[in-house]
């Protein structure tokens, strides 16, 4: 190791699993192996993938029922709402900004969907209605952040409080059943009748980590393949200087809440689906700290300028894996926060261990 | 301004249209109470590196943002090629070939070289889909730092991990790149060691001589504008006072030139 920090300077990949293998013309320094390791050390999913690893390992010993497809389920069932949080807050990360309304957004979907079927709007439509909101609620979080020059930190905040106290009034703080006609929940025992439809919208029982998946691919390309991405990037590394070379910043920030808003909307209609209850008193704020906490164990930096979705991803899979296999090997619930902050602490400091070690083998 | 300094025949503004890429006269501009502009006149000849020096305050800035088409004169007339033009915004000045790099330089640390020289005129291939052909730009990038005699190793490098001259010429190659007539610099060598320096000096000369590309340099060392300018202008008080070739001044003169207008300003203001 120590002769590769010090080999001069070769090919370097950009952070991101999508970074070229080199280019042609520049060929590695010190050979395949190096060329590897420099590789290696440049994507920031490494650190969370390593310890995801470490944990399936260490329970799969401690207990022959965690890789069972019950034991995986819970995992999953733990990692979609996170994940699906994570990959919208990413972009928003990379912004340099922050929503801290998406979890309360996840919620708020499916009540919006339930209001509408209640009043007799067919369920495809209300689906599409409650997500035309959460595109709404995205784009009040930009114009606040951009045009009243509130920190999204508060602004969001507020949205936050905003939509948990509209759940409370119109729901009259009784539970509910999303769409209980149309759309049997899994929990009443998969009927046979339950359509295409119906089974991808949460019914079938893996339907939400799917989502997720194609949704932090989708979002993954997005973000290193095309100009929206190059300008999601400029806006959060140098907002002044982005602006300067013509990046309209602001309709770039307000994009960004959009794009969170509706990704938690839409993985918040398959969650509700899926567990087939509706809590008014659950509030999003559990969900948000999850989610930018699997964003920056996936090493997507607060400061801006910095993300990965697969990483955000592979976090939220980290805390599912983490919840599910300490509630099989049988430890307290209370337990999970310690060991989860924690973890927090190894991620990100092996995070900046790993930063530096790519820095001086691009530079050394 | 001609009765404060004595001006040759070659500092003044030629009579053929066509050897004037850009002129400004009389150009105010004040923000509330504060006059900070109080009638500009300057102008450019095709491949003519002007400096501009002046204090801290003698509305340098202004009158860079002024021509990058960030703030509208109040009164007062550009012109290039012998056509008044009016800026609506810096996209405007763009279209009409001038370019400003600020001191910031306007780069992204994060992204790499390829992808900072391309940044809002991005090639994309897939119509509105937009998906970057980094290829095509890595492949551009190379062939125009070739041309333009800059040498970097690596242009899939992040500007973050780039020198300080590195980054300038990152910044200036990026200006150029789209053809611009007019190129203006802001303090393009703050901060810089001389190896670093020569770099930039030889970029600039390189592309004044062989491209015709008109420049204005903003500095405060005078130093600087002997190695890059073939003329200075001197700001004091948002007045232009002092308008000569280097080759026909030394740093000497210039120096007393600046030092005896400031004193002259000083006593008109006292008395």
């Amino acid at each position: 190791m120590p002769e590769v920090v010090t080999s001069p300077a070769g090919p370097q990949s950009p952070a991101g699993p999508s970074s070229p293998a080199g280019s042609p013309s520049e060929p590695p320094a010190g050979g395949l192996r190096r060329y590897l390791w420099r590789a290696f050390v440049a994507q920031r999913e490494v650190t969370p993938t390593l310890i995801t690893i470490g944990l399936l390992i260490f329970f799969a010993v401690k207990s022959a029922n965690f890789l069972t497809v019950l034991g995986l389920n819970s995992a999953a069932g733990f990692a979609g709402p996170i994940g699906a949080i994570a990959v919208g807050e990413v972009f928003v990360l990379v912004l340099g900004e922050i929503d801290l309304s998406a979890g309360q957004v996840f919620l708020f979907s499916p009540w919006v969907m339930y209001w509408l079927w209640q009043i007799g709007v067919p369920v495809g439509w209300a689906i599409a209605a409650s997500l035309i909101v959460c595109i709404g609620i995205g784009a009040i979080n930009g114009l606040i952040t951009v045009y009243l020059n509130v920190p999204s930190f508060v602004g969001t905040l507020a949205t936050n409080f905003i939509l948990f106290g509209l759940v409370l009034i119109f729901s009259d703080d009784t539970e509910a059943t999303p769409v209980p006609g149309a759309l049997p929940p899994q929990t009443s025992s998969i009927t046979p009748h339950v359509g295409l439809f119906g089974q991808l919208i949460g019914v079938w029982q893996w339907s939400e980590i799917i989502w997720v998946v194609l949704i932090a691919l989708v979002v993954q390309f997005v973000l290193r393949k095309t100009r929206f991405g190059v300008r999601v990037v400029a806006t959060g590394g140098n907002l002044l200087g982005a602006s300067e070379a013509g990046v309209p910043t602001r309709r770039v920030k307000i994009m960004c809440f959009v794009i969170c808003s509706f990704l938690s909307g839409l993985v918040g209609i398959v969650d509700a689906v899926k567990y087939g209850t509706l809590d008014p008193g659950n509030p999003g704020v559990n969900f948000i700290l999850y989610a930018v906490g699997a964003c920056v164990i996936g090493g997507t930096a607060l400061t801006g300028g910095r993300g990965t979705v697969i990483g955000a991803f592979i976090g939220a899979i980290l805390i599912g894996v983490l919840e599910a296999g300490l509630n099989v090997i049988g430890v307290s619930t209370n337990d999970f926060f310690v060991y989860i902050g924690v973890i927090m602490i190894i991620a990100m400091s092996l995070n900046g261990w790993l930063d530096r070690l790519a820095a001086r083998t691009r530079s050394g | 301004m001609s009765d404060i300094f004595e001006q040759s025949e070659s500092v003044s503004v030629p009579a053929d249209a066509s050897e004037v890429v850009l002129e400004v006269k009389g150009v105010t501009k004040s923000f509330g109470p504060l006059s900070v502009l109080r009638g500009i006149d300057l102008f450019l000849r095709p491949g003519e590196v002007l400096g501009l020096v002046g204090d801290n305050g003698a509305g340098k800035s202004t009158l860079v943002k002024i021509l990058s088409g960030y703030f509208a004169p109040d009164a007062g007339q550009i012109s290039m090629k012998g056509r008044d033009v009016r800026f609506k915004s810096v996209e405007d000045a763009t279209a009409h070939g001038i370019e400003t790099v600020y001191q910031d330089l306007a780069l992204i640390p994060q992204l790499p070289v390829f992808l900072n020289l391309f940044l809002n005129h991005e090639i994309t291939h897939f119509g509105p889909l937009h998906l970057l052909d980094k290829r095509k730009m890595r492949a551009l990038t190379r062939q125009y730092l070739d041309d333009i005699n800059v040498n970097l190793s690596n242009i899939n490098a992040e500007v973050g991990q780039l020198s300080g001259g590195q980054r300038q010429a990152v910044a200036v190659a990026r200006a150029t790149r789209s053809n611009a007539d007019i190129l203006l610099l802001d303090e393009p060598l703050a901060a810089m060691g001389a190896r670093e320096s020569r770099l930039i000096i030889d970029l600039v000369r390189g592309l004044a001589s062989s491209r015709r590309v008109s420049m204005i340099i903003i500095d405060h060392n005078f130093a600087h504008l002997f190695e890059l300018c073939d003329r200075v202008n001197v700001m004091q008080g948002g007045l232009i006072t002092i308008n000569q070739l280097t080759r026909e001044t030394s740093l000497e003169q210039l120096t007393e030139l600046m030092v005896s207008s400031y004193r002259r300003q000083i006593q008109a203001a006292a008395s």
